[in-house]
């Protein structure tokens, strides 16, 4: 090994990234008699491409027989309705349709019901004047479409915040702010360096999304990379959220599914995303090409939409490989070492099947893996005081007067949300907002964001100063008063 | 579910809430009751430090909160109803109010009358779709006022501010008198959007530059913002390629105008005013839904905090009158119409039986020209500016003597 003065952990598997990969892996793992540690190399877990997902659980009729997509997409969406009863986190199972809009593309949509019905989706085809019953404010020149029922919207954050804590509360470890640095594979061993730390390994899951290649190579595997492709999308406030019930996808084009208009789940309406070759994996800049052409896309869908009705914006680098297709595999190379990579659309959906075959990979790596008797496959969820109705806000508030208090008017969130959040392991404005979304609504934080970083000084022990909007180099407020404008002399 | 029954109920206590609620009272409403979220009452007037406050109102020149304590005094020497850190959730138009603080949980509101006194918002970053990353270090101006007033906290050492409204240029001079500096602000209009008084004050005292025709097209950095490109725009306000500029900075305020908050009155039934953002309102202040009325803010965004005093003491009397049922079905509605050069005028219908005082604001700068109303009053203005706000008067008298239901208000030459 290496000489180092950097403290030493070992454990049995050690998960490289937590994003929704990373995450659902470790919930998986954490049902069998193994010690599993998760390095993070954010502030918080799900903060890498998981967080721009379009939280779309795809129907599975788009992918390409033969493909891994097409071998995890649909497994995983049967899986999502289980799944999301167990850690207790929103799925809301709203439906999918691709629209056509000439008879040449219906033709493609009839390919699309065929492949899906193969697979055993459940699909419908819907004419004309069936899909403007079910969805009135779509383009009325549409016509038809291609109906999945089972399709649905999550919130990608929520999820991989709960898939997390639900491994914790079954014995996995995870560390953040711990960006893999150097990786070794030495006498049967595997070693990975952060900043602060040497982890020894017997079995390591590369999940590190954008970097997964660059972890590959740092242990001599460089038979992938990735290709970064971004996507921007639009968020509308809530006040036009029933515009559309399900996900709107048009005909899928050659690299991409288009652009779509989808309820998400936590109920704002939103439309993207673009599809751009980007050379930097961190580029996470909107543009007004961008807009253009997302709003383009999904006004041919919904005439209506209103562009003074968005409220916010955002983008994500998409992990996808130059193989086209996910890389599930053991390394050809490194023997304990588990690649995870190139996971991009329908990445998140296909998440907990890719996390099932898991262990098939790492015992024929030669771990065995017994389950635990004790596992717990449930999570507590969160309280969304704004769910609840008048009476039940009314008792929660007489057991716990702290979700009287409101702090983000846009979305009713209170006190006792925040506090639950950052004892759930929020450390960050940005955290807070993607668990609970306060901060999160027409505002944009703009009253609430003094009073949640006043709470999370006060809750993390730390000085307002220390407070950051996503970790490490994002102080939101960076001096105290006078600080500036007075200085010793003497 | 604690029951709470109230002649007149006024959601918010900032000026405007502060001002209908004494009205209301001195109208002989006897359980009149202020909900307010903040701790305290005043509203955003509390973090506006400065001075300059109460003019028309006192004669002085007053800071914001020194402003809010004449009020709150008044209030005290009343049996007026407070409940601070409380935040309504719900309006029904039969009056119903669902509030909640954590000292009582839930309580259902019955009130005979409503005003709406909610104040406005920032618009947002989001809003204009900046294009960029998304560091910390951006903030709307009022955000960053609230830090450094209240909290004690400067955000960042060097800033570049978007929009000349007034709570841009007062930052401006607030981030100058921390010790930080200011790069520039910047503004898309051929003119500053906030009050002469306060270009000359915050920006030109402190040798603060002022880009007109320009705005922010980049914002750059990752972490925190590291600069933001800026360029000038044409006409339509579309960026002019080669004039780019990058200026570093750490910090971008964004004063770049305020949304009246409705959702509360929307989700109610109040029909909205889809220039103001506000209600429309009759000549008593009453929105559609019969009892409930809107002033300040929320009904339009004012210049001046004595304006909001003004317009509100007029909801305040109406809504205590409606709660006394002493209010009468009006024989006869005149529709106000916003004519050239008038971008809104509030109130948006009249009778003629009552006194009224108009507010409007004119689209673009005039000078040398006249507000005409109606053919009843025309009145001889030396310079209109859409930064600050025109009201005239007119009797039940002169409105009896206007034919036909349609009063046209707007600006002619001379």
């Amino acid at each position: 090994m290496k000489v180092t003065d950097k403290q030493t952990l070992t454990a049995q598997v050690v998960i490289v990234g937590g994003g929704i990969i990373g995450t659902a892996t470790a919930r998986e793992l954490s049902r069998y008699n193994v010690d599993v540690l998760l390095l993070e190399a954010e502030a918080e877990v799900g903060w890498g491409t998981t967080k721009a997902n379009s939280g779309i659980v795809h129907g599975g009729f788009h992918e390409e027989p033969g493909t891994l997509k097409a071998k995890y997409c649909f497994p995983g969406n049967q899986m999502y309705p289980q799944l999301c009863e167990e850690l207790d986190v929103c799925f809301k199972q709203n439906g999918i349709l691709m629209v056509g809009r000439t008879p040449e593309e219906m033709e493609t949509v009839q390919e699309y019901y065929k492949r899906g019905t193969e697979r055993g989706v459940k699909l419908q085809l819907l004419s004309r004047e069936e899909l403007l019953e079910q969805e009135p404010n779509l383009d009325p020149e549409l016509a038809g479409a291609l109906y999945a029922p089972e399709g649905g919207s999550v919130m990608p954050f929520e999820l991989a915040a709960a898939l997390m804590e639900n491994a914790v509360q079954n014995g996995v470890r995870y560390e953040v702010n711990a960006k893999v640095i150097g990786a070794w594979a030495e006498g049967g061993k595997k070693y990975l360096e952060t900043a602060e730390k040497v982890i020894e390994a017997d079995y390591v899951i590369n999940a590190a999304g954008l970097f997964s290649d660059d972890l590959a190579r740092m242990f001599g595997d460089d038979y992938f990379s990735i290709r970064p492709r971004k996507g921007e999308e639009y968020i509308f406030d809530l006040s036009v959220k029933d515009m559309v019930k399900s996900t709107i996808f048009p005909v899928p084009g050659k690299i991409s599914k288009g652009i779509l208009v989808i309820p998400t789940a936590a109920g704002n309406l939103m439309m993207g995303p673009t599809g751009d070759n980007v050379d930097e994996k961190e580029d996470l800049g909107t543009s007004q090409d961008g807009f253009n052409r997302v709003f383009d896309g999904a006004k041919s869908l919904v005439p209506g939409l209103d562009p003074r009705k968005i409220i916010a914006q955002f983008a994500g680098v998409r992990a996808a490989s130059d193989r086209g297709d996910f890389i599930v595999e053991l390394s050809p190379n490194v023997p304990g070492l588990v690649h995870l990579a190139g996971i991009e659309s329908p990445g998140l959906t296909a998440a907990p099947a890719i996390a099932a075959d898991v262990p098939r990979l790492l015992r024929e790596a030669g771990l065995e893996l017994e389950e635990k008797e004790d596992f717990n496959p449930r999570r507590s969820g969160v309280i969304r005081f704004h769910t609840l109705s008048r009476e039940e806000q009314d008792k929660l508030v007489q057991e716990d007067p702290s979700f009287g208090r409101i702090i983000c008017r846009c979305e009713s969130i209170t006190e006792g949300e925040i506090v639950d959040a950052i004892h759930r392991g929020a450390r960050t404005l940005d955290g807070i907002k993607f668990r609970v979304r306060a901060g999160a609504g027409r505002c944009q934080g703009g009253f609430c964001q003094p009073f949640i970083t006043q709470i999370l000084s006060r809750e993390l022990g730390i000085p307002v100063t220390q407070v950051t909007k996503a970790g490490p180099g994002s102080e939101q407020v960076k001096y105290e008063a006078k600080e500036l404008s007075e200085q010793e002399v003497l | 579910m604690k029951q709470v029954h109230v002649d007149v109920a006024v959601i918010g206590g900032g000026p405007a809430g502060l001002a209908a609620s004494l009205a209301a009272r001195k109208e002989g409403a006897e359980r009149v009751l202020i909900i307010e979220r903040n701790t305290e009452l005043g509203g955003i007037l509390q973090q506006c430090i400065h001075h300059g406050f109460g003019l028309h109102r006192f004669k002085e020149e007053l800071t914001g909160p020194e402003y809010a304590q004449r009020f709150i005094d008044f209030i005290k020497e009343t049996d007026i109803e407070v409940m601070l850190e409380t935040m309504v959730l719900e309006v029904t138009p039969e009056r119903k109010i669902y509030a909640v603080n954590s000292e009582s949980g839930m309580l259902e509101i019955h009130a005979k009358s409503i005003v709406l006194a909610m104040g406005c918002r920032e618009r947002t970053r989001g809003a204009l779709r900046i294009p960029g990353g998304r560091p910390a270090g951006v903030y709307s101006a009022g955000t960053a006022q609230r830090y450094v007033n209240i909290d004690g906290y400067v955000p960042g050492k060097k800033a570049v501010i978007l929009g000349s409204g007034d709570i841009g240029l007062i930052m401006a001079r607030r981030f100058t008198l921390e010790g930080a500096k200011v790069e520039a602000v910047v503004e898309v209009l051929p003119y500053a959007a906030g009050l002469t008084r306060n270009v000359v004050q915050c920006l030109e005292d402190y040798d603060i530059p002022l880009y007109l025709q320009s705005t922010v097209i980049e914002i750059h950095g990752n972490k925190r913002i590291e600069a933001v490109t800026i360029a000038q725009v044409d006409e339509k306000w579309n960026p002019i390629p080669g004039t780019e500029r990058k200026i570093e900075c750490d910090t971008l305020l964004l004063s770049v105008g305020l949304v009246p908050e409705n959702e509360l009155s929307s989700q109610a039934g109040v029909a909205i005013d889809p220039i103001t953002n506000g209600p429309l309102v009759d000549d008593a202040m009453m929105t559609n839904l019969p009892g409930i009325f809107a002033c300040g803010n929320v009904l339009h965004v004012h210049d001046l905090v004595d304006n909001v005093s003004k317009e509100s003491e007029r909801a305040g009397m109406y809504a205590g009158r409606y709660a006394l049922g002493k209010s009468s079905e009006k024989a006869r509605r005149i529709k106000v119409q916003a004519g050239e050069n008038i971008r809104y005028v509030v109130p948006h219908e009249v009778s003629s039986e009552e006194p009224v005082e108009f507010f409007m604001r004119v689209q673009r700068p005039q000078d040398d020209v006249a507000l005409d109303v109606g053919g009843l009053r025309r009145i001889r203005k030396t310079s209109v500016r859409p930064s600050e706000m025109l009201d005239v008067k007119i009797t039940p008298e002169q409105l009896q003597s206007l034919e036909g239901d349609t009063l046209v208000i707007q600006i002619v030459e001379q």
